[in-house]
């Protein structure tokens, strides 16, 4: 069979890091085509180098699609090739109907004027071939995630797709929909369209790709042809994780102490969804002096938990104990939680860690003001001295403390929220992503700060999407699938394989179970 | 300290970059002095006249009152569209109290204070727990109040109001030296000078200050250029009123209150905490902040000031009607934005809001004077808080 579509020597490069490195793939007509590889591999950039996200120019490397080189300028470009994505987040308008969404953009329209009859009579047509019998002018907002995943379907063979692209189409979806829509890609393919899938899951994999390829750190490992060998789950895992981790963090000695937070049977059901349990009967405790790395897929409820923990910022109906030092202690608001010793520094620094258009001195005494004031009044000098005093400890790279927040990379931002929190004077921290977006240097320093703060006997729990990380930073490590925890190992007996193998057992036995 | 020393460095060698950087500072002041100078020549010299003087504060202390807690509302990210019919309504109660059921200013004032507190934290209740837009809560307000104002007063005016309540707006200081006019009025010249001494001290405090901690301080020439400004300003103004009656009781209760408010916004926790949750909500809240609460106290504060505010303005026209406070809220609104404040929160002075108050006040007067028209006065109004909006929004993009 001839290939479709040959991206050759992909190279993309962002301020600082380089997300693709001279990445390969080929894609043959009529396959279906998986894409595996951890969070942050670089699957997605590559996609969208693809799609016209990131314009022809912007990267090295040439695109040939049905045989001739392709230079998209936007996703428009590649979508009049017949090029579709479906992200991972759907992209629909909730409350307009079937009709109206799938037309949208590109409504059947003459003078502006819609013609409704011809768009329900196609849409129709459009629905069945993906097996859905509600009504065209369904509100898109009463479908099921399920439905609505196959209305997004239906809307890229509206556009004539012939290459449809599919970022981790089961994510949110249960078994039974899952399977409907793995034999809905058997039966696309069968009609003839290309497709390639992104996915964590490999049993689904398994069953639909006939080539596998695996990316690692920006670059291609391997291209595996399921067609003429059989593929094993463990094979796949070895190239998603196996790279050199020499000398990426810093030394450290463990030194558990006394015991400090313990929590157990934390439960907590979806703020939106009444029904959805997030976090599953979660028990875990942290000592004294110890680095604990929590593990898992994006989305396997690591930030719920630890949101809900941190003053229930996060879901509802949460149920659990909490102790620290052996007491127990009332997390149920933000001010209780940080009274008590706890501070949570957020993945998502710019919309929940910093006030950007302040000052680094105003964001460092956020969470203490009343430590830098008497009697509700500021000491402004205090102020200053506490910011110079973390600016010097954290060495943040700034001409002042008077300098705002918004104009600091990624890395001194990163340790004003580090030093707000350190300055809120907690005995546990709990770190989500506490290096997401920064780079490799600034990278070593947090990992050093947070050497540190073990070595003061503070208790820190490290949220990672970054295996190597974890088992860099951690004295134990547990492993978190779908809101349980599956798994917790010691860093002698922790690796990524061990890790990954967790995750993906245990969603195989999920499915057994379904 | 090397800090300092890079700080002074970097003044010296930016004189330049630091008037681009801090222009929105200086345009305030410089629009205000230019609109007075605009105004005093095509009136011939009858804006600045003493009475004239005198009568801005009294026309204008309503809404900088008004402006205080508006700008508190708006840094912490809501806004407030009753405040008009609220100060209206506040004033038809108080002629119920006063004039109709002859209560005792010194409890009536104080209950119509609190019925405005009251005003506030009903509003307030709905835009902090039940999460509804502040625009819609207060939009609805808006209604109620005015609706109320015109059942309370039976559709007619109510006055006249005893002399003793009309003192709050029309009184004036007495003089302390006993001084007899022609002789200039004692109390308000001093007064003008304690004040100026006080402007320049806490500047040069300030300034020491930030040197101190090398942090950008202003050029001396423009440090030593505003403060005179400011400080002459204040000698000028006062020593006016003093060739006419002295110290207007509004202006003293308006200039306590401006102080009070400058300071909880800027030296205090809380007022750091409404900063905080007008610029990251969120963020706020996971740093442990009572977002809520604060949100419903700004509201709590702002009905109260709009109370105090429909006092003065019913003690001022010595009687409570029905169209009283008609659209003030729009100056408002107006006076704080061109002041600085930003519409989604987080940004603006206590200060910025009463010079932009002040700017439409002269603005109000001056064209007045000339006899231009009402609606022409809407129109050019209306273009300087576009035109004062635009350029903050421009000074913004030039600068990130």
């Amino acid at each position: 069979m001839p290939a479709l579509l040959e991206m050759r020597s992909i190279t993309k490069t962002f301020p600082g890091v380089k997300a693709l490195d001279r990445v390969t793939l080929s894609v043959r007509q009529g396959e279906i085509h998986a894409l595996v590889g951890e969070n942050g591999a670089g699957k997605s950039t590559l996609m969208k180098v693809l799609s016209g996200v990131y314009p022809a120019g912007s990267y090295d490397g040439e695109i040939h699609y049905d045989g001739a080189l392709a230079q998209f300028r936007s996703t428009a470009d590649s979508e009049a090739r017949g090029i579709i994505i479906i992200h991972q987040e759907l992209a629909l308008v909730p409350l307009l109907s079937i009709a109206e969404n799938l037309y949208l953009g590109n409504e059947l329209a003459r003078g502006g004027v819609i013609n409704w009859h011809e768009t329900n009579k196609r849409t129709e047509a459009l629905l069945r071939k993906v097996g859905l019998t509600e009504p065209p002018t369904t509100l898109v907002d009463t479908l099921g995630v399920g439905k609505q995943q196959l209305v997004e379907i239906a809307k890229a063979l509206s556009k004539e797709v012939r290459l449809l692209i599919l970022d981790e189409p089961t994510a949110a979806l249960s078994e039974s929909d899952s399977q409907a829509l793995l034999d809905l890609m058997l039966e696309l393919k069968a009609q003839g369209v290309t497709q390639i899938i992104i996915s964590h899951k490999l049993n689904e994999i398994r069953r639909v790709a006939d080539t596998i390829t695996v990316i690692r750190d920006g670059s291609t490992v391997s291209t595996l042809d399921a067609t003429t060998q059989a593929v094993s789950e463990a094979q796949i895992v070895r190239d998603m994780v196996g790279r050199d981790m020499a000398n990426r963090y810093p030394e450290r000695e463990p030194r558990a102490g006394e015991m400090l937070l313990e929590v157990s049977n934390w439960n907590v059901w979806h703020p939106d969804h009444a029904d959805r349990q997030v976090i599953r009967n979660v028990s875990f405790n942290v000592r004294a002096g110890e680095v604990v790395g929590i593990a898992g897929l994006m989305g396997s409820g690591r930030t719920e938990l630890a949101m809900s923990l941190f003053g229930r910022s996060y879901g509802r109906n949460i149920s659990g104990d909490v102790q620290l030092h052996g007491q127990p202690v009332n997390v149920s608001t933000v001010t209780g939680a940080i009274a008590a010793g706890l501070a949570y520094v957020t993945e998502d620094r710019k919309s929940l860690g910093l006030v950007l258009d302040e000052t680094i001195e105003r964001n460092i005494t956020l969470a203490n003001l009343p430590a830098v004031s008497s009697a509700g009044v500021l000491n402004m000098a205090e102020e200053t001295r506490v910011a110079e005093r973390y600016r010097a400890a954290m060495n943040i790279r700034t001409p002042s403390v008077f300098q705002h927040v918004v104009n600091l990379s990624g890395g001194n931002q990163q340790k004003v929220v580090l030093s707000k929190w350190l300055f809120a004077g907690p005995e546990v921290l709990i770190l989500d992503e506490p290096t997401r977006g920064i780079d490799v240097g600034a990278k070593f320093e947090i990992y050093g700060i947070i050497n540190d703060l073990s070595r003061d006997g503070k208790g820190v729990v490290m949220i990672s999407s970054e295996m190597p990380e974890l088992l860099g930073m951690c004295d134990r490590i547990y492993v978190m699938n779908e809101g349980a925890l599956v798994g917790e190992l010691s860093a002698a007996e922790a690796s990524q394989e061990r890790i990954m193998s967790l995750i993906v057992n245990t969603q195989e036995n999920s499915h057994a179970i379904g | 300290m090397q800090s300092a020393e890079t700080g002074t460095v970097r003044v010296q060698k930016n004189f330049g970059h630091y008037l681009k950087t801090h222009v929105r500072d200086y345009g305030l002041l410089f629009a205000l002095i230019a609109i007075m100078l605009f105004f005093q020549v095509v009136t011939d010299g009858t804006l600045l006249r003493p009475i004239n003087i005198t009568n801005l504060f009294l026309q204008n202390s309503y809404i900088i009152v008004m402006a205080l807690g508006m700008l508190v509302v708006i840094v912490s990210g809501n806004i407030d569209l009753s405040v008009g019919s609220v100060m209206g309504f506040i004033g038809a109660v108080a002629a119920v109290m006063v004039v109709q059921w002859h209560w005792p200013i010194y409890i009536a004032m104080p209950a119509c204070l609190v019925v405005g507190l009251f005003i506030g934290a009903a509003q307030g209740y709905w835009v902090a727990y039940w999460k509804i837009p502040s625009f819609i809560v207060t939009l609805a307000g808006m209604l109620v109040f005015r609706g109320l104002s015109l059942w309370l007063l039976e559709g007619q005016s109510v006055g006249p109001f005893p002399s003793n309540f009309q003192a709050l707006s029309t009184g004036f200081v007495p003089d302390i030296f006993g001084f007899e006019r022609p002789t200039p009025n004692g109390t308000a010249v001093s007064a003008g000078i304690i004040a100026a001494g006080t402007i320049v001290w806490l500047s040069l405090r300030a300034r020491f200050r930030k040197q101190q901690y090398g942090m950008e301080t202003e050029p001396t020439a423009f440090f030593v250029a505003r403060v005179t400004i400011v400080a002459g300003a204040l000698v000028f103004v006062a020593y006016k009123l003093a060739t006419f009656r002295g110290l207007p009781n509004v202006l003293i209760s308006m200039a306590v209150l401006t102080v009070i408010y400058a300071f909880l916004t800027e030296n205090t926790v809380i007022g750091r905490r409404i900063y905080a949750l007008g610029g990251n909500q969120k963020a706020a809240k996971l740093s442990g902040i009572k977002t809520e609460r604060l949100t419903f106290l700004a509201f709590v504060n702002m009905g109260m000031l709009a109370a105090l505010a429909g006092l003065i303005y019913a003690a001022r026209l010595n009687s409570a009607t029905p169209k009283a406070g008609f659209a003030v809220e729009l100056d408002v609104i107006a006076a704080v934005f061109i002041g600085g404040a930003s519409m989604s929160g987080g940004v603006g002075k206590i200060v910025g809001a009463v010079v932009g108050a002040f700017i439409m006040g002269v603005m109000n007067n001056g064209m007045s004077i000339m006899g231009i028209g009402i609606d022409y006065q809407q129109v050019i109004k209306g273009l300087v808080l576009l035109a004062a909006v635009c350029f903050d929004v421009y000074n913004k993009g030039k600068q990130s």
